[in-house]
Parts: structure tokens; sequence; C-alpha cells
């Protein structure tokens, strides 16, 4: 039955309704319970959508919902990291009276990340970006009473508004060149020729659209912003779940492109791009939560390496996958640890916090030199996947290229590093409770567990494969 | 399982250490030299065990990690990784018991150390191109925070310049890493598997390609000129006990990875391109010893010397790898080459724990700040001289089995590299007089009137040091032993 297809999207939505009416009735007191249905929605849906693991990949909905494996680890993905990030966010909202309605933009735009990863529709597709931008403006502006906040989130959402646009606008030039959104009916049209030309105009609006949820070059301006603005946890999810799903939408979309377009190369160039406008623009920050959201952007150069070669017989999705499984657990972590620390942002705060706080710092390093690519960290072996699978698909420049940003990388990073265990403390330290510090060292515990079975997860995601 | 245990045992020490409650300085240090000893134990019991005329590599363990990318935890050695390693621990052990002032936290610093101590054996007994990699990096990360740390004058822009700098050329060997592993027929890291396939035997552009990487990658750990502008300022920072580790085994993995890699693994390559590496170190050899001997500052002066060491090093590499047929001359030059790796260590290492006392005693490096010392600190000077004659060559030490035996080979193979290559000795000798002349002799300035003799844990340590090179300088055959039936596979292999 197709509505059993669905079962984890429904439960998500089930959930963030419920969560909704219950915001609405529940005194002030009791909003913080939302936490709890919001983490059974979570833990329901994933279970459900683990159940959906290894069988053949195929179309349901008459054909725009893809129900393949990469769909499914991007979904797992998204709703594991989304789990994190609520269950570090009741400690953060602690004082604000109102906030059981938060929980459900979460759940709202995680579903709207899943619907991205799994649309198999031009249509689908943009209902999924429009679903979780919409649910993500109100999520960065939660703090209403904060400047830095409403900043951010009107740069998300200008931003958002013109890229979400020029996505409809490709979709609706797809449409009239192929007569349908879906993706089957649009690869053998182009099989038989279409103007090339308006497809390119069409290619280019929808990729527009798509860096916007990547955090990549030219639609990247807002990562930053939010990385620094937006309530911590919901940084934290901001610069982690979307890029999954607009990883996997955009692979899945330029693979239906015929060779005429050229896609790889315009692909690699904003690859290129963006890991270095991410790195250049990160050496100067002095605000940690800045420095990690233009990191971010870099890291979505990085991952778009992969997407460059996904046409070209190597092992390119599951090296995609690896690598944001690799990029989500230490970028999680870090802001696990900015959450913990009261969401402090300035550099200069951070000096000498290995005295005062051993762990948490111990984290922090760990998660930077996971996302610089250190082995035996999990970040390394993402790297290195997507450098073979460039350097196999005859990509080696730009394996060089992003060498060279890694070791650009590595300078912002260790400027954090050497700041945390060289300098002199100041002060007390203020952090959050128990409760996100539990979570933080579970985030902890996990990056190591992923590196060390690291052979698990590759195993794992070796043979998924597209459907259709 | 012994070499697991080498390497294993340290990491294991380093955790304990980090986690153990309030430990002193004297606890820490001594819990850091019993896991040092024991893991040096190891490697003793893995050389008595070895067989110098069985298969290359012994001692081996096999286990899958990664089976799907091709990655396991392989290890073994042959006799050129044994003697390295070997090396490499008892400098160890030197470097944790030598006193230093640990700033008030003596038990993170011997953890790094036994971290640093890790890693740098696991790369001598891996047997797998990433697990060799994976150490090549994580090297780093421990002499970043050693230097950072526990250095003075500028550490952490030293620190962050020489993990920069390195992590720079690691990055240019992951890569040519990666294409020496795609172009196996099916792909797979291990080592042995390589040496025996020489997948890029005669290959152009591509093969050339791989071994400039690997080159690169290598020649600025070594470091080869012009790639070694981060080392002099990495040295004077650091502490002395990690500067005796930077040089005596960091360096190491450089000369090291160019035999495990480029010579085993892309012969014919190597040999294409070996002229090239034996003029650079040439001029490695001729640019660090005059540098040197223009230095007024004593960990630079020494810090110099180490690249002109190095070079011959990787002369003796060079003419291995060369297209001669006259396979006695290569093998000599490659065992020569490794036993020059063993001198150094010993010798250099020994020579910056002595700038290290210098330094606790002073916190002054200026040459002409010192002099007349003999008197005051007899023993100081007796090592001091010791160590400095070996380093320049004087027969009958360490420092002479290994160059002899280089320029031997040289000789048969570039006899103009060889005439021009020991002008390099010549200089190191003069400096390394003036050194000691400086240091040592003349008048005593009246700021030095207390100056104190070399403690008795100092004197200990330095007196193991020097009575290995002694013993080498006289007794080579048990060193030579074991090398040669590893330089003979690896260029009789041919």
């Amino acid at each position: 039955m197709p509505l059993g297809d669905l079962l984890p999207e429904l439960v998500l939505l089930l959930g963030a309704v419920v969560i909704v009416l219950f915001a609405a009735f529940a005194p002030q007191r009791r909003q913080a319970g939302a936490v709890w249905l919001a983490l059974l929605a979570l833990v329901v849906a994933m279970g459900l959508g683990a159940r959906q693991w290894g069988l053949p990949p195929r179309l349901t909905f008459a054909g725009v919902w893809a129900l393949d494996d990469v769909a499914i680890a991007a979904k797992l993905l998204i709703l594991a990291s989304g789990a994190l990030v609520v269950a570090l966010s009741p400690d953060w909202m602690r004082s604000d009276r109102r906030h059981g309605e938060y929980y459900a933009l979460c759940l709202f735009s995680l579903l709207g990340m899943i619907m991205m990863a799994s649309a198999h529709d031009a249509m689908e597709l943009v209902v999924g970006v429009l679903l979780s931008s919409a649910a993500s403006y109100p999520l960065a502006a939660y703090h209403r009473g904060f400047p830095p906040a409403l900043e951010a989130a009107m740069k998300y959402f200008l931003i958002g508004a013109l890229a979400n646009a020029l996505l409809v606008i490709g979709v609706v030039i797809l449409f009239g060149l192929v007569g349908d959104t879906d993706y089957a009916r649009a690869s053998d049209v182009f099989q038989t020729g279409v103007d090339p030309l308006a497809l390119s105009v069409a290619v280019a609006c929808i990729v527009m659209g798509l860096t916007y949820k990547l955090g990549a070059v030219p639609a990247h301006a807002w990562m930053p912003d939010v990385a620094q603005g937006a309530p911590a946890p919901i940084a934290a999810l901001l610069t982690v779940a979307p890029k999954i799903g607009a990883a996997v939408a955009l692979a899945r979309f330029v693979s239906l492109l015929p060779d005429s377009q050229a896609w790889p190369v315009i692909v690699a160039l904003i690859s290129v791009a963006t890991m270095t406008l991410g790195n250049l623009a990160a050496l100067r920050q002095t605000d940690l939560r800045r420095l990690l959201g233009w990191s971010s952007v870099s890291q979505s150069g990085y991952a778009l390496m992969a997407i460059v070669v996904v046409g070209s017989g190597v092992a390119a999705l599951p090296a995609l996958l690896a690598f944001l499984v690799a990029y989500a657990v230490a970028n999680l972590l870090a802001f696990a640890v900015v959450t913990h620390l009261r969401g402090r942002t300035e550099l200069a705060h951070y000096h000498g916090l290995a005295r005062r706080q051993p762990l948490v710092t111990a984290a922090l390093i760990v998660a930077l030199l996971s996302l610089v690519g250190i082995p035996p960290l999990v970040g390394f072996f993402g790297k290195f996947l997507l450098f073979e699978v460039t350097i196999a698909a005859g990509y080696a420049w730009l394996a060089v290229v992003a060498a060279f940003n890694t070791l650009v990388s590595l300078y912002y990073y260790l400027r954090v590093i050497a700041v945390l265990m060289f300098k002199a403390p100041q002060g007390e330290v203020q952090v959050l409770g128990r409760w996100s510090e539990m979570v933080l060292l579970g985030t902890f515990l996990l990056l190591i567990l992923v590196s060390l079975g690291f052979e698990f997860l590759q195993a794992v995601l070796a043979p998924i494969a597209l459907a259709g | 399982m012994i070499l697991t245990l080498a390497w294993l045992l340290p990491l294991l020490g380093a955790v304990s250490l980090m986690i153990a409650p309030q430990w002193g300085e004297t606890q820490a240090r001594g819990f850091g030299m019993l896991v040092a000893a024991l893991s040096l134990a190891m490697l003793v019991w893995a050389w008595i065990g070895f067989d110098p005329a069985g298969p290359l590599f012994q001692h081996v363990l096999d286990v899958p990690w990664v089976p799907s990318i091709g990655v396991g935890y392989r290890v073994g050695v042959d006799g050129i990784a044994l003697v390295v390693a070997t090396m490499s621990a008892l400098l160890f052990l030197a470097a944790i018991a030598y006193p230093v002032d640990t700033q008030g936290q003596p038990r993170q610093y011997y953890a790094w150390l036994l971290f640093l101590m890790a890693t740098s054996l696991a790369l001598f007994v891996v047997l797998d191109l990433l697990l060799f990699y994976v150490f090549f990096d994580l090297s780093l990360v421990g002499m970043y925070f050693l230097i950072g740390r526990w250095g003075h004058g500028q550490p952490q822009l030293s620190a962050l310049t020489f993990f920069l700098y390195t992590f720079a050329g690691s990055l240019a060997l992951l890569l040519a890493i990666i294409g020496l592993y795609l172009s196996l027929e099916s792909p797979s890291f291990d080592m042995r598997q390589i040496i025996a396939q020489q997948p890029l035997a005669g290959d152009g552009l591509y093969a050339g390609l791989v071994f400039l990487g690997l080159m690169l990658g290598l020649a600025i750990k070594t470091p080869l000129v012009p790639l070694h502008t981060w080392l002099p300022q990495a040295h004077v920072d650091a502490p002395g006990p990690a500067s005796a580790i930077l040089a005596g085994v960091l360096l190491k993995m450089g000369t090291y990875g160019m035999i495990r890699l480029p010579l085993a693994m892309l012969p014919a390559t190597f040999a294409r391109y070996a002229p090239v590496v034996a003029i650079l170190a040439l001029v490695a050899i001729l640019y660090g010893a005059l540098v040197a001997l223009g230095q007024r500052n004593l960990k630079r002066r020494i810090a110099y010397t180490s690249i002109n060491h190095m070079g011959y090093t990787v002369l003796g590499i060079a003419v291995a790898a060369s297209v001669s047929d006259n396979l006695a001359a290569k093998q000599l030059a490659l065992t020569g080459a490794t036993v020059e790796m063993v001198a150094h260590g010993l010798i250099t290492g020994a020579l910056f724990l002595i700038c290290g006392s210098f330094w606790q005693r002073t916190g002054e490096y200026d040459l002409a700040y010192y002099g007349g010392l003999a008197h005051q600190a007899p023993l100081l000077t007796g090592l001091t001289v010791l160590v400095a004659f070996a380093s320049f060559g004087m027969p009958g030490l360490a420092g002479f089995v290994a160059e002899f035996q280089i320029f031997a080979g040289t000789f048969a193979v570039y006899p103009w590299l060889a005439v021009f290559g020991v002008l390099g000795i010549l200089i190191t000798a003069g400096l390394f007089l003036d050194f000691l002349r400086q240091l040592f002799f003349g008048r005593l300035p009246a700021h030095l009137g207390r100056f104190a003799e070399l403690s008795r844990v100092e004197a200990m340590v330095l007196g193991v040091l020097g009575l290995a090179v002694v013993i080498i300088g006289v007794y080579p055959r048990f060193l030579l032993e074991v090398i040669d039936g590893a330089s003979t596979l690896l260029i009789g292999g041919r």
C-alpha cells in the first residue's frame, strides 16, 4: 500500500501537528514537555525509516517519491541530526516562556528536508524546499528580542526568497520543455533531444535554487549569519540538515541531465568557488560561530566534489553520504559545545578553556580536527573517499584544489585550538546544564564510535544507488 | 604481536596519564619512563627474534580492518624499519627521562610525549599505506601541542608554522598514495602487495606525478633544501626533549618513507629522477653546513646541521635508487643511509638535549654568551665533545660508519657528487670545533660563575646515548647485519 511507504514522514507530520495543538493548550510551565513528543516522533520515524532499508530501489506514489537507499540514508541522517538538535534544545529554551511551537517547527523543517532527498519530481522538490525554508525562517529568528538573530533571519529569508523564486522559475521552464515535472519522464524526453539553451536556463535556475539549501556559492551568504545569530541548536540544525537533503536532491537531478549540458564542469566550478570562498572568509574570523558558519560553507564545497563525479561510474554516492555523515557528526558536536557553553561566540571568550573545561575542550578540538580530516577521525575517511572518487573519475585537479583548501582550513581551525589550549584562562565559564552536557558527551562518543567503526558505515553505504 | 605492543603500550600509557588523578612531576615521569622502557624492550625482543637471512618483512601481523577499501591493520618490519624504530624508542626513553620544566602540567606533558612515541613507532612498523599516512599525520598533532604548550620564544607561531608546512607535505603524500592505490588492479593499501606488483612500472606521466607527490611530502618532512624553512624556528622554540624527538625521530619519517615508498614501490621512476634527488641532497649537505657555520644561536646551528646530515641520508637513498648496475655500491649506500638515520637520531638527539640543559640553566641560546665552561662543567664538556665529534664523522664513532658507507657508495655511482659532498664533512668539522671552542674554552665570563654541572639524570641519559654512539662506531656489525638483509633485498629485487 503506497501510504505505508510514507510512514516515517507521516509520523513526523503527525508529531508536528500534535505538538502544535499541545503548545496551543498547554500552560506555560508545561511547554517544555513538547520536547518529549518531538523526540518520540523522531525516534519512531527513524525506526520506521530503518525498516525501509535494504529493499530494492523503487519509485512510489506514481513515481514522484523515490524509495531507494540513498534517500533512506539521507532520511535517517537528517532525522538523527534533528533528534540531536531537539535533545540539545530544552536547556537552551528554558528561559523562553512559550516555546512549544519551536519543536513543531523543527519537525516541519526536517520533513521538508526529507522531501528534498526523496523527491523524484520537480514539483515535489519545490514543495520540500519551500516547506523546509518556511519552517526554518521563524526558527532562525526565534529570539525575537535579539537583533543579530533578526538580522540573520532577515538575510536568510531574503536570500531564500530569491533562491526559491529561481528554483520555481527553473521548474516551470523544465515543465514547459518536458510537459511533465516527473524526473523519469524528463529523462526520457532529454534522450530525444530538447532545446539545449532553454534547458541550460532551467538547469541554472534549479541548481542555483539548490545551492541556497546547500549553503554553496552563490547563495551561501546566510550561513555565517545564521550560525552566529540563530539560537545555537538551530544554528547546528541549519548548518547540517538542509545540506544533506539538498546534496541528495542535486545528485538526483544532475544524473538526469544529458551530457550536452556539461553539468560536471559547472558543479565542479561551484565546488571550487564554494570551498575556496568559505575557507578564505573563515581565515580572519574572530567569532567562533561565524567561523564555523564559513567552515560549513567550505564543507559544502567538498560535498559537491562527489556530485561532480556522480555520473562517472565511480562510487560517488557512498562517498557523498559517508562524507555527510562525517561532517554532520563533527559539526553537530562543535555546535553542541557552543550550546553547552551558553552560545559564547567571541573567540576571545574561549581563551584557556582547556584549563577550566578539559572534557568540553577535548570534544571541540576533536570536532575541529575531524572537520580538517585528521586521521583516524571520521572526517578523514569522508574526505579520503571524496579524493578517491574524484581522482578515479579523472578529476585529479579538483582533488588537488581540495587538498590546498584543506591546508588553508587547517590554519583557522588551529587558531581556535591554539586559543583553547595555549592562552591564559579568563574568568569563570558558565555552562548550560546537565542535559546539554549529556547530549554533548553522547555526540562526542558517537564521533569516536563512527571513527573507529567506519568499516561498518562504509559496508552499509557501499551498495546504495538511486532509483529510477 | 610484539610490534603491536611496542606502539600500543605508549598509547595506553598516554591515555592513563591523561585520566590519572593528581599525579605529580616524579610520578608522571617515572610512569612515562616505565612505559617507554617496556616499549623499547618489545623492540629489542623483536630484534633478537629477527632473522637477517629471512624474508624481507618479519613479525608480520595482518588483520582486516576496512576490507571494502583494502585497508588492514598490517604490521611487520624489515631490518631498516627495525633499527630505526628501536633507535626511536631509545631516544623517546631518553627524552622522557630528561628533566625539563613542565610548567605545572607534568601529566599532560608526558602524555603527549607518550602519544608521540606511539604514533612514531607505529609509523615505522606498519605495512599498510593508509595507516602509514594516519600516523604520519598524528605525529604532527602530538608535536604541535608539545611545541605550542611547552615551547619558549614564540611557541604558538612556531607550532602553527610547523603544523601547516608539514601538513601541506602530507596532503601531497595523501594524493600520491591515492594515486598509487588506484593504480592497483584490486585496490589495496597493503605495502607488500604494492611492492610485489609494482603497479606503475614504466608508466610515464602518471607515475611521475605520483612520485612527485610522494617525494614532495617526504622531502618536506626530511627536510630537503629548499623545503626546509619550517625547521629552524620549530627547533629553536621547542623544549629540548621535543627538539630531540623532532630531529631524531620525526625527520626520519621522511627518509624512512623514501626508502619504504618511492624506492620500493616506484623504483623505475625513482631511477629516472635519482640524479635530481642526488643533486638536491648535495645542495642540502653544503647549504646546511654553510648556514650552520654562520649561526650565532646554539640551537639554530644544530638545527642546520640536521639539514646537512639528512642530506647525506637522502644522497645515500638516491644512489641506491640510481640506474647504475653496481649493485654492491648501491647496497652500500642504502645501508649507509640507514646507519646515518640511526646515528643522526642518537647524536643530534643528544645535542638537542644538551641545548635543553643550557636553556634550563641560563635561558640563553646565544653562543657569545658562553665560554670557558670546561672547568665549570667537565662532564657536560666531555659528553658534548663526544657527540660533537661523532656528529662530524670522527672515525670510531657512529657518524663515521654511516658517512663512510654513503660516500663509498656514492663514489662508485656519482663520483663528482661524492667529491663535493665530502666538503660538507669538512665544514661540519669546522663548525663543531668552533662550537666547542665558544662554549667550553677561553675565559669563563663572570655571569656563568654559578653555571651548574649536569645532574645525575642528565649525565646518565647523555651517557647512554653516547655509549650507543661509541658502540655503533666500534662494533657496527650487529647493526649492519640486520640492515644488510633488507638493503640487499631492496636493491637486488630489481
